[in-house]
């Protein structure tokens, strides 16, 4: 068995532009350009980024609720790209998915238990005993009470929600778990109590989390590694730690740069970016952050540089770094 | 409603008691409108009518009786009688059933087809939705009552034909409103949800769409029935549904309306009964409509 469970190798999304009389394609975005990463088993992989910068897009390719224009994404050894439509939506059975609204993503005329039961049905478990066994299994293990099964999503509050949300994505026992912007749509107060949720079923079920957010230290707090994404693509990727302790892509740097810390004594140095994020339907030729790098180069705008594995379990897409 | 917490272990009277279904709701909101109880007891009268008239009218209501022709109402003929001297009041009663069911069974059948083709238009997208639009725009183009002419010039007179001619120009409304109602639904997180569980597009039409479009459908369907009705007895007040002796509304109304001046008792009673029942199902719906709009709620 091998050590990774989730390899991505050059994924693309573009959306289609179309405009004009006759509704040609007149150009693409680039949501997801040429992104690659790899996810261990038993990790969470944290995928930071601002708004727009494809995190999400890049969580729904990999589950194929979006299909990926091109690349390669390997799921325990098998590509999901490349699986039939009831193929793949057997393999779901193994890849679940926690949405960021937890208002949005429960069907207000369904009962917790109808929510719960439903991809048990879905993949055949359709014994009432044994889906009531697993659907208050499953609560409790999420913290809430089997009673409360018959309720409507109406009745709970945010977090109760999400709490839900989190049942329904474990209830067929998968193997990863996408979770995008799981705490963001919470209170502060809450958004912990679903983190330390989150990292008690990864304990208790031995699972693997993409998880995507805007939030930094959220992401450090929760992940093993950190993907940076930036403009549709991945600049840097490593472990948490030494990833927030030492950035070394200049939009890594900037970005954490960003974060305010809570001691009004301590003084840091601030990077301050120029400009805005270029749009993604007309992306710069070399690299993406070269109009905004301080440090950037005539090399940096003319040639996109290739995410590399500087040092060991270290990746970075900036020419600053290039070995040569 | 309260969020008041359950303590494990206590009766489950109270824990049922506590759920607030959408459905209790609905029914909280529908109580609340005056106008829309009395069309309840209005549709629901109708709806015993139909099923008791035959048996409680007074006379036969296709047997002539050349003693009594045209005569006004009185303690023994309730509405009169007509031109053979037939009891219009039997014959309204047991028209009840025929007008009842012939926009029943057409809007029923009409929404049922709209439906199917609106969901899977709307879920699918694409060129099939395209088809289905155009199709629709089609039938859109015809008046309601002109393209009925057209589908009985077809198929013959007759209530049976009256009916397929009252469902197929309801179709593309029914198929219009659902579509429309399924483009809303599908973009929302919880049919994405569903889908990245591995719900199959079937089940997530069924269990997801199809529940959501039903409040929609629901009101256009009450409320088309009314018209639906209308249209029938139109096309037996032309000639074209039922056929005399059948006591249907539009086709009494048709033979009525010779003696308008002399005996307007012929025309009014059937007239008067479209009228009730058209507008009985058509105050309903607006009642419907109000009570199930989600804007008020959510």
């Amino acid at each position: 068995m091998s050590d990774v469970l989730l390899d991505v190798r050059h994924l693309k999304k573009y959306f289609e532009l179309r405009g004009g009389l006759l509704h040609r394609v007149t150009g693409h975005v680039k949501a997801v350009d040429d992104v690659s990463f790899s996810v261990r088993r038993g990790e969470t992989f944290g995928i930071v980024g601002e708004s727009g910068c494809g995190k999400s897009t890049t969580g729904r390719t990999l589950l194929r609720l979006l299909e990926p224009t091109e690349g390669q994404v390997v799921f325990d050894g098998v590509d999901l790209a490349k699986l039939g439509r009831e193929e793949m939506r057997q393999k779901r059975r193994e890849i679940q998915m926690v949405f960021q609204d937890p208002y949005a993503s429960l069907n207000p005329r369904m009962t917790v238990a109808d929510i719960l039961a439903e991809p048990l049905r879905a993949h055949g478990i359709t014994d009432r005993a044994e889906v009531d066994r697993r659907v208050s299994q499953i609560l409790t293990a999420c913290g809430l009470s089997a009673e409360q099964a018959r309720r409507y999503p109406h009745e709970f509050s945010g977090g109760q929600r999400q709490r839900v949300g989190i049942a329904r994505a474990l209830v067929l026992n998968p193997k990863l778990i996408v979770a995008d912007e799981p705490v963001s749509a919470l209170d502060v107060s809450i958004q912990s109590q679903i983190l330390n949720l989150l990292q008690d079923l990864q304990g208790e079920f031995g699972l693997t989390y993409v998880f995507i957010s805007h939030d930094l230290s959220v992401v450090r707090h929760i992940s093993d590694r950190v993907g940076v994404m930036y403009l549709g693509r991945m600049v840097e990727v490593g472990d948490a730690e030494t990833l927030y302790n030492r950035p070394l892509h200049p939009y890594t740097q900037s970005l954490l740069a960003a974060v305010p810390i809570p001691d009004p004594t301590q003084r840091r140095q601030r990077v301050l970016l120029q400009g805005d994020v270029p749009s993604p339907a007309n992306p710069p030729k070399g690299c993406a952050f070269a109009q905004r790098c301080p440090q950037a180069t005539d090399h940096c705008h003319q040639v996109r540089p290739e995410l590399q594995e500087i040092e060991p379990d270290r990746q970075v897409a900036c020419h600053l770094y290039e070995v040569s | 409603m309260s969020q008041t917490q359950v303590p494990v272990g206590t009766a489950s009277v109270s824990k049922k008691a506590s759920v607030d279904s959408p459905w209790r709701r609905f029914i909280r909101r529908f109580r609340r409108q005056r106008l829309g109880m009395v069309a309840l007891g209005v549709v629901a009268l109708l709806l015993l009518l139909m099923a008791i008239g035959p048996a409680i009218s007074p006379f036969d209501p296709t047997e002539p009786d050349y003693d009594a022709v045209m005569e006004v109402p009185s303690a023994k003929h309730w509405f009169g009688t007509d031109d053979f001297g037939r009891d219009i009041f039997s014959r309204v009663l047991n028209g009840t059933r025929i007008s009842l069911a012939v926009g029943l069974c057409s809007v029923f059948g009409g929404a049922l087809i709209g439906m199917f083709f609106g969901l899977t238009a709307g879920y699918y997208g694409g060129k099939y939705d395209g088809l289905v639009m155009r199709a629709c725009d089609v039938l859109f183009a015809f008046p309601g009552i002109l393209l009925a002419i057209a589908i009985i010039a077809i198929l013959g007179p007759g209530l049976p034909n009256v009916v397929i001619a009252v469902a197929v120009f309801s179709v593309p409304i029914f198929i219009r409103i659902v579509r429309g109602e399924t483009l809303a639904l599908k973009n929302k997180t919880y049919i994405e949800a569903a889908r990245a569980t591995g719900l199959r597009d079937r089940e997530i039409i069924w269990r997801h769409l199809f529940p959501g479009t039903i409040s929609v459908v629901l009101v256009y369907l009450t409320m088309r029935i009314g018209s639906a009705i209308l249209i029938a007895a139109s096309l037996s007040f032309l000639g074209m549904g039922a056929q005399p002796p059948t006591p249907e509304w539009g086709a009494m109304l048709s033979s009525g309306r010779d003696y308008l001046t002399t005996a307007p008792h012929v025309a009014m009673f059937p007239g008067l009964a479209i009228l009730v029942t058209c507008l009985g199902f058509n105050l309903l719906g607006d009642a419907l409509r109000d009570a199930l709009d989600r804007k008020l709620t959510d």
